[in-house]
């Protein structure tokens, strides 16, 4: 286990929710930001705010230095072979919408076939719905067994020469299942399509090499990862980005404008049309520093240790059911489950009571949950800063839940 | 905020023994009620004697106050002609909003007067009465039998 004074880099986690200490159970969301990195981002306003790229004074030059530094720091936090491969976004969904935008409509024709999973989050399934029906193209999608573990005979049976694309999630949001990249990247690329993979719940929580995936596409956010919301990025490998057209239009992205027609700068920039949001993106290397000096592996030990622990006691509850993978091996830390007594709406109200913060609903994936057969679940998901303790608070405040809507059948925590 | 102020007993009760739950077969007045963002579902049946609701009854799927909140909601306007039952819906949409309405009127609804302390809770327990005034309003304007769909967004 990591060690609990991991807690104290996080200035939120001493606040008071409802009278009782904050337990923040909901990382999958969001992660909290250790004070380095909001130092760094009032450091950014204080001391350096000025429009990269352009400025021939000190504080732009300043600035200039710090974006790409953070690029060279984002792009080495997977495993990028050169930073020039590494395009910031928005967001993650920012990132894939630029890669069906861009790349799929050069390259996705009438007929063609995307594939991708019911497990995706809806970030990874509308823009390439927009796509298909603008392309007559057509989504296929690899269902998932009982254990929440993609069923790959059926992805076989999916994958063929009319395929270009399989767009998929690392780990998914709700099951928490970590889906074997490497595996059907080299089926896919052995078909002749392309990879999409779907980071945002990977890179925070495991040691992301984007070459050993064999990934082609690769998007995820700094927000989820301690870093500020309002970054993400897209990873492409080079050739394939050289060869797409332009995503937005308009300055930062030009080499030569004429009335008529406009050369374009080479990748990234090729993609980073406008004042990109330069606080963040600095300030996520901040966040990628703070994660690497504690180490991935050792995030990612603290998490299934963290996890392993979880589903026990989770599972001592009665009418308690947890969806995705018994095995820690073949999952992350994303908690999702359902009470008998109680609607994941009732239970995260009574939850909040004891300052426990947990996501109830469909967590942006309604084909997920119809596949489960289940119309929202309510979802625990766990970060490096989260403790066993985190665990038996929110064990106990289940047991209130229980009480409250089932009070003849009351039942209390192993102690 | 006390959470007891949110779950009165009324309620629990009546999350746990709905009444009037089931279907009603060949109603006047059909309306699927749903709650986009929270995903709470439900269907009302209605059977009319003229304009009084002779019968009423709702089947769905939701949490505690979306539930609790159809139940009472039959249990209010049976027996009730539709513009009672449209005037019991404005004052208890209103209460719901923070307005000031007379105890008297609501009975049993001032239930759940404590969701109002839980913004986002509010929709859940309009469903009900959002949906039977938006199945009211098309059998009145079509002068037959109806079947509508109602939304917390058109509120």
């Amino acid at each position: 286990m990591l060690s609990a004074t991991i807690r104290e880099d996080f200035p939120i986690l001493s606040q008071r929710m409802n009278g009782k200490p904050l337990t923040y159970l909901d990382s999958a969301a969001t992660s909290q930001k250790p004070q380095r990195v909001i130092d760094a981002l009032v450091r950014y306003y204080r001391e350096y705010n000025a429009n990269v790229h352009r400025g021939i004074y000190k504080i732009a030059e300043q600035a200039t230095q710090a974006y790409e530094a953070s690029r060279v720091k984002v792009a080495a936090f997977i495993n990028a072979p050169r930073p020039e491969e590494l395009i910031f976004t928005r967001s993650t969904t920012e990132a894939i919408n630029l890669v069906a935008y861009a790349w799929g409509r050069a390259n996705v024709r009438a007929g063609d076939e995307i594939i991708l999973t019911e497990m995706e989050h809806h970030s990874n399934l509308v823009p390439w719905q927009l796509l298909a029906a603008e392309r007559q193209a057509r989504l296929r999608f690899v269902p998932f067994d009982e254990q929440g573990m993609l069923q790959l005979h059926e992805f076989d049976r999916l994958l063929t020469d009319r395929t270009r694309l399989v767009a998929l999630t690392h780990q998914s949001n709700v099951l928490g299942t970590i889906n074997p990249i490497r595996e059907i990247a080299a089926k896919a690329h052995a078909a002749g399509a392309k990879v999409l993979v779907d980071g945002a719940q990977s890179a925070p929580h495991m040691s992301v090499d984007v070459q050993a995936l064999g990934a082609d596409f690769f998007a995820f956010s700094a927000h989820k990862m301690c870093g500020p919301t309002g970054a993400g990025a897209l990873w492409a490998r080079y050739d394939i980005l050289d060869a797409m057209p332009p995503f937005q239009g308009g300055g930062e992205m030009i080499m030569l404008v004429h009335l008529d027609k406009t050369t374009y700068k080479d990748p990234p920039y090729k993609f980073e049309a406008g004042t990109p949001n330069i606080a963040d993106c600095i300030v996520w290397g901040e966040a990628v520093d703070y994660l690497k000096a504690i180490g991935m592996q050792a995030i990612r030990d603290h998490e299934q240790r963290l996890t392993v622990y979880a589903m026990r006691r989770l599972g001592e509850i009665p009418g308690l059911r947890l969806f995705g993978p018994e095995s820690p091996m073949r999952r992350g830390g994303a908690l999702s489950f359902e009470l008998d007594v109680a609607h994941p709406h009732d239970v995260a109200q009574v939850l909040d009571q004891d300052g426990i913060a947990v996501r109830a609903g469909h967590h942006c994936a309604q084909p997920l949950h119809r596949a489960l057969g289940v119309s929202a679940t309510t979802r625990a998901s766990l970060y490096l800063y989260n403790t066993e303790a985190d665990i038996d608070t929110l064990v106990a405040g289940l047991y209130t839940v229980r009480n409250l809507f089932s009070p003849k059948t009351a039942t209390a925590p192993k102690p | 905020m006390a959470l007891d102020d949110l779950y009165r007993e009324l309620i629990l009760d009546h999350y746990s023994h709905p009444r009037n739950r089931g279907e009603i077969p060949e109603p006047d007045i059909k309306v699927e009620g749903a709650n986009p963002l929270c995903g709470d579902e439900l269907s009302i049946y209605v059977k009319l004697t003229g304009t009084t609701i002779s019968d009423v009854r709702f089947v769905g799927r939701g949490c505690s106050i979306s539930q609790a909140s159809a139940s009472m909601m039959t249990e209010q306007i049976k027996g009730k002609t539709l513009e009672e039952a449209r005037a019991l819906s404005g004052r208890f949409k209103a209460m719901m909003h923070g307005e000031a309405v007379p105890e008297d009127e609501l009975g049993d609804l001032m239930a759940l007067q404590g969701v109002r302390k839980f913004p986002v809770r509010v929709k859940c327990a309009t469903l009900s009465w959002v949906a039977v005034e938006q199945g009211m309003e098309e059998f009145e304007a079509g002068k037959g039998k109806v079947a509508a769909k109602a939304t917390t967004e058109r509120e």
